[in-house]
């Protein structure tokens, strides 16, 4: 998150510069991943809280931590986690039941090496980074599916196979929003998409709004997360995939979909939002701090859309499965399409963003 | 060096995992090694700076052609001890398409290509070079027609699969949304005027 080349040039004294690389890049995918978790900790605190005042109660408020009620109930929850016994159905495949939740944790933490948290910066800038982003969020379901299927039990199974069909309807849906951006940007790679935009009305989200709505929408069904949670589904099938999971097993999928949903709101918030750059670019002179790039105007944004997840979860109550399918099918896929149509128009005809664009 | 070895890793994963998919016993096992079959022949286009190629491939194969499979693999009820009895009796042909696939490999790489001699390595890639943009404009230059007639191809086989196994089902109860929302209280409540009981 700063200037490695001290770091680099100290490493070097002890080891061949050909390791120094590999060592630095560990270092800093353990730095965000641990910022991450701790995100992710505070995030299911933050949870109980918003939906708890949304519902006119407390949330939890009885482990304190720094003198603030309920701060230490994310760490009191690992602890208690992590001494409950993992238990494994006698007739489950142990094999995948046991690799299920590292399946659904792995691409979730995965995709965070081509996120740019700060300008100029990501671990791998790779060249097709908004594929890379689409290949592994498909991934993701990998873990669902088996941890369904591995419990032989018959609500898991129903709980997998409701997010498989849900998570490959949204997916098209997804990659379609993933065009409009890709259009607009003429780049593959995340950092360009940010450059792409210019100033708070030139962000994606004025000229693609159509586009920004489904890709959230989608977001939100691709994390199971409500109303479109089917695939937990308390009151029908109980918790639908991880209902045989325990302890650190069951931690593993809740983590998962945290970040996950860390994960959409970052990804939102830089295709359509302008990812670090400022409001205020364009209106204050450049040199102005509150002008420039940075950190501090990703985490805000990022912030906002994981509230707006929390917000959905309070207000709306779950769909039906066959509603989920059509919203995904039949709603949101033919106005990506309508609206890709209308933006290659505008491309075309060099109006809006694209004046000037060769 | 280092792509050599990390070639030849997963290349033998590759192979391992492959011969995995025909030899397991149990269906799941089978399509979730070819998922791993994906994973590796990606990594060596990846190797090979097709990053665009190699992410494709992860994206709808295993994203989502694989997570289809698995779905109607695990809902099915497959009787694997008939299926693999008459598995053996197939050996000619498999020997038979094996040999063939063997010989064209032997034949581009031996005879076209002097054993090997005639192969250029590919001349090195410029920094800025990107490999999906390459992609992109020999397909929509070149190539245009040809992916246009290859779209076209896949929508309409799309179509024929949704109408030919497109059934409305007897006895179902669909909601009319436009028709629900017409309804006014009128139509569904009669408020009836009922004298109050005397006390007695």
């Amino acid at each position: 998150m700063w200037d490695w080349t001290p770091i680099r040039d100290w490493l070097s004294g002890y080891i061949t510069p050909y390791w120094t690389f590999p060592a630095l890049t560990v270092v800093q995918a353990l730095i965000v991943m641990i910022g991450i978790i701790l995100v992710m900790a505070v995030y299911t605190l933050a949870e109980r809280k918003v939906i708890g005042w949304m519902q006119l109660r407390r949330g939890p408020n009885r482990v304190n931590l720094f003198w603030i009620p309920g701060l230490g109930q994310p760490f009191a929850d690992v602890v208690k986690l992590i001494f409950k016994e993992i238990l494994i159905p006698a007739d489950a495949n142990g094999f995948l039941f046991r690799v299920a939740p590292f399946l659904a944790l792995v691409p979730a933490l995965g995709i965070w090496a081509v996120i740019p948290l700060r300008p100029e910066h990501a671990f791998a800038n790779i060249d097709a980074g908004l594929l890379y982003v689409l290949a592994l969020t498909s991934m993701g379901v990998y873990g669902i599916i088996l941890a369904g299927w591995a419990a032989n039990s018959k609500y898991a199974f129903l709980g997998a196979m409701r997010s498989a069909a849900q998570i490959v309807a949204y997916e098209i849906a997804m990659g379609f929003a993933m065009v409009g951006v890709l259009m607009a940007s003429g780049s593959l790679n995340i950092g360009e998409i940010i450059h792409a935009q210019r100033g708070l009305f030139g962000w994606n989200w004025t000229w693609l709004f159509p586009l920004f709505i489904v890709y959230f929408i989608s977001g939100v069904a691709e994390t199971n997360r409500a109303p479109f949670d089917v695939a937990e589904g308390e009151s029908e099938i109980v918790a639908g995939f991880h209902i045989d999971y325990s302890g650190m097993a069951f931690a593993l999928f809740f983590i998962a979909e945290y970040v996950n949903m860390i994960l959409i709101s970052a990804l939102t918030s830089i295709f359509f939002f302008g990812g670090w750059l400022s409001p205020f670019d364009g209106w204050l002179s450049s040199d102005s701090w509150l002008a420039q790039p940075s950190f501090f105007w990703l985490a805000p944004k990022v912030f906002f859309f994981m509230f707006v997840f929390l917000w959905f979860r309070a207000t709306f109550p779950r769909y039906r499965y066959d509603q989920i399918m059509r919203l995904g099918w039949k709603a949101l896929i033919p106005v990506t399409l309508i609206w890709l149509l209308v933006e290659g128009i505008m491309v075309y005809s060099h109006v809006g963003p694209w004046k000037g664009h060769p | 060096m280092f792509p050599t070895i990390l070639f030849f890793i997963f290349a033998a994963v590759l192979i391992g995992a492959a011969l995995g998919v025909i030899l397991s016993r149990n269906p799941v096992y089978s399509a979730l090694l070819l998922v791993l079959c994906f994973f590796n022949a990606s990594v060596i286009w990846v190797l090979l700076d097709a990053e665009f190629l190699g992410i494709v491939l992860v994206l709808v194969y295993v994203g989502a052609v694989m997570v289809l499979f698995l779905f109607v693999v695990m809902m099915l009820d497959l009787n694997l001890e008939r299926l693999r009895r008459e598995f053996a009796g197939y050996w000619p042909l498999t020997v038979a398409v094996a040999g063939f696939a063997v010989f064209a490999m032997i034949n581009v790489i031996v005879v076209k290509h002097l054993g090997g001699a005639g192969l250029q390595t590919a001349p090195a890639l410029a920094a800025n070079y990107s490999n999906t943009r390459t992609l992109g404009v020999e397909l929509f230059t070149r190539y245009a027609y040809p992916s246009q007639v290859a779209a076209l191809i896949l929508l309409v086989a799309s179509v024929a699969a949704i109408v030919l196994t497109l059934r409305q089902r007897k006895g179902g109860k669909p909601q009319d949304i436009a028709q629900q929302v017409a309804v006014r209280a009128k139509d569904r409540v009669r408020i009836v005027k009922m004298a109050s009981e005397k006390k007695l």
